[in-house]
């Protein structure tokens, strides 16, 4: 339970909670997420994503590496991302420390 | 047709439980702690299955934690990265034990609360003070950084407590909330003129959960079992037959579902007899509905035939006498109508070792 819902901002450091776990999947050969009665199959973009909810990295800053990466218009990636985490964060799959706080407080 | 590899794997250590619902998912006839497995056979089984691709395991019963080797049998799976989960009545879980489950790797925990009173807990499952031990493991649970799922089993005699479920959920700071309505096999079925809410209530009941469900979104997730015998349709069952999951029994048989052994025609294998990945690719008992080229019509030319795979098979059976039939949940079903003609409501008959009802 959280005492309010979390909102994804473009400053805020997102990670995934301890519980919930990305994976290689060797067997079937793609990425998945394992988390309380439920197995996820995140594409590869969201995997990529995903792998960069550390609690350190704020979601501009990762919105910025995929542009450049996806020579992409930055706004539109970071709307985008903005969107997939705050359907994750909807389904307490996605933590994120705010983004006021400094870098590197994470517990 | 294809057998993908399973992903889910039910496994029920024990059917002792210090609980007597008259709902239990047990099969009517109950095992004794001596069929149950020995430890080395679990933990071959649980290899295997990792190997066969199983990435999360529900470790239930019975009441799992009734056996001693819960920790070492968590411990081999989460050293071989598959996502634990455990499914308990809690009444006999100390402080002790659940940390040293959470220090083998144990990811996920499951309290059951049969009444969001402690009196209707009490009367359901005919354990004294059941609800205060039960609030006490939630929150060590919390204590030891677990998530928290609370399993709510509804049906008629606690229906009218689903807001307070809800309370419960938030207070005790947990992740999830499972409403699940009782689903009607083996003890339930036998019980099911006096367990089966009528439809007032369930409809009143999808109401509140769709509003809080949605007023709650971000705070508690809210999974919602609903309760099939006023749908239009059939759930997809386990996501159709041996689709991704499978079912382990505390003496070692291997099942497509957990309801499966109901259907009296069908013969199950035994793992300590046979390799798991034989029986789910090979077994008779496993490829008899997998798929969906044994549809019977009016299914095989339905175009939900690949939305519910044609329903439930031990629900088939039960109200049809035929597991190959249509499930009666369906409007299609000839045998639709039959489904409200329960007889009358008695004594519920609760579950105990070694007292099996024999005329069920």
């Amino acid at each position: 339970m959280r005492a309010a819902r979390l909102e994804i901002t473009p400053s805020c450091r997102p990670r995934l909670p301890r519980h919930v776990h990305l994976r290689f999947d060797a067997l079937r050969e793609k990425p998945m997420v394992l988390a309380p009665e439920k197995v996820l199959w995140p594409d590869e973009i969201s995997a990529a994503i995903l792998k960069r909810c550390d609690g350190q990295s704020p979601v501009h800053e990762v919105a910025e590496d995929f542009a450049r990466d996806y020579a992409a218009p930055c706004e539109e990636i970071e709307a985008d991302i903005i969107a997939f985490l705050q359907d994750w964060a909807d389904r307490l799959l996605i933590e994120a420390e705010p983004g006021e706080t400094q870098t590197g407080s994470a517990p | 047709m294809t057998i993908q590899p399973p992903l889910g794997m039910l496994v029920e250590l024990t059917h002792r439980c210090p609980l007597q619902c008259g709902y239990c998912s047990n099969p009517l006839n109950l095992l004794k702690a001596d069929r149950e497995l020995d430890t080395a056979t679990w933990l071959s089984a649980f290899k295997q299955a990792e190997e066969l691709g199983v990435r999360q395991v529900h470790l239930s019963g019975g009441e799992p934690t009734m056996r001693p080797d819960l920790e070492e049998l968590v411990s081999c799976l989460s050293g071989r990265g598959v996502y634990t989960n455990l499914i308990t009545a809690a009444v006999t879980l100390t402080r002790e034990r659940l940390f040293a489950l959470r220090d083998a790797g144990l990811d996920h925990i499951q309290v059951s609360f049969q009444g969001a009173r402690p009196e209707t807990t009490e009367l359901v499952g005919r354990y004294r003070g059941a609800h205060e031990k039960k609030r006490a493991v939630a929150r060590w649970a919390r204590e030891a950084g677990l998530p928290l799922t609370i399993n709510a089993p509804i049906h008629r005699l606690n229906i009218e407590e689903v807001p307070e479920f809800v309370e419960l959920a938030l207070e005790l700071d947990a992740e999830r909330l499972e409403i699940a309505n009782v689903q009607y096999y083996g003890w339930a079925y036998l019980n099911r003129a006096s367990l089966l809410p009528d439809r007032e209530a369930v409809m009143r009941q999808v109401d509140y959960v769709e509003r809080t469900r949605e007023a709650l979104t971000g705070r508690l997730n809210i999974d919602f079992v609903t309760p099939d015998y006023y749908a239009d349709y059939p759930k997809p069952c386990m996501g159709g037959w041996a689709a991704d999951a499978f079912v382990l029994t505390p003496d070692g048989l291997m099942l497509p579902c957990h309801a499966a052994q109901s259907i009296t025609g069908l013969t199950f294998d035994n793992i300590a007899e046979h390799p798991l990945r034989d029986i789910w690719e090979g077994s008779d008992s496993f490829n008899r509905y997998r798929g969906t080229d044994w549809l019977p019509e009016p299914c095989q030319s339905c175009p939900r035939k690949e939305v519910d795979f044609g329903g439930c098979r031990c629900q088939a059976f039960a109200v049809t006498g035929d597991a190959g039939a249509t499930d009666p949940t369906c409007i299609h079903s000839p045998h639709h109508d039959a489904l409200h003609e329960l007889g009358s409501a008695g004594e519920i008959r609760h579950r105990a070792i070694g007292r099996a009802p024999v005329d069920a």
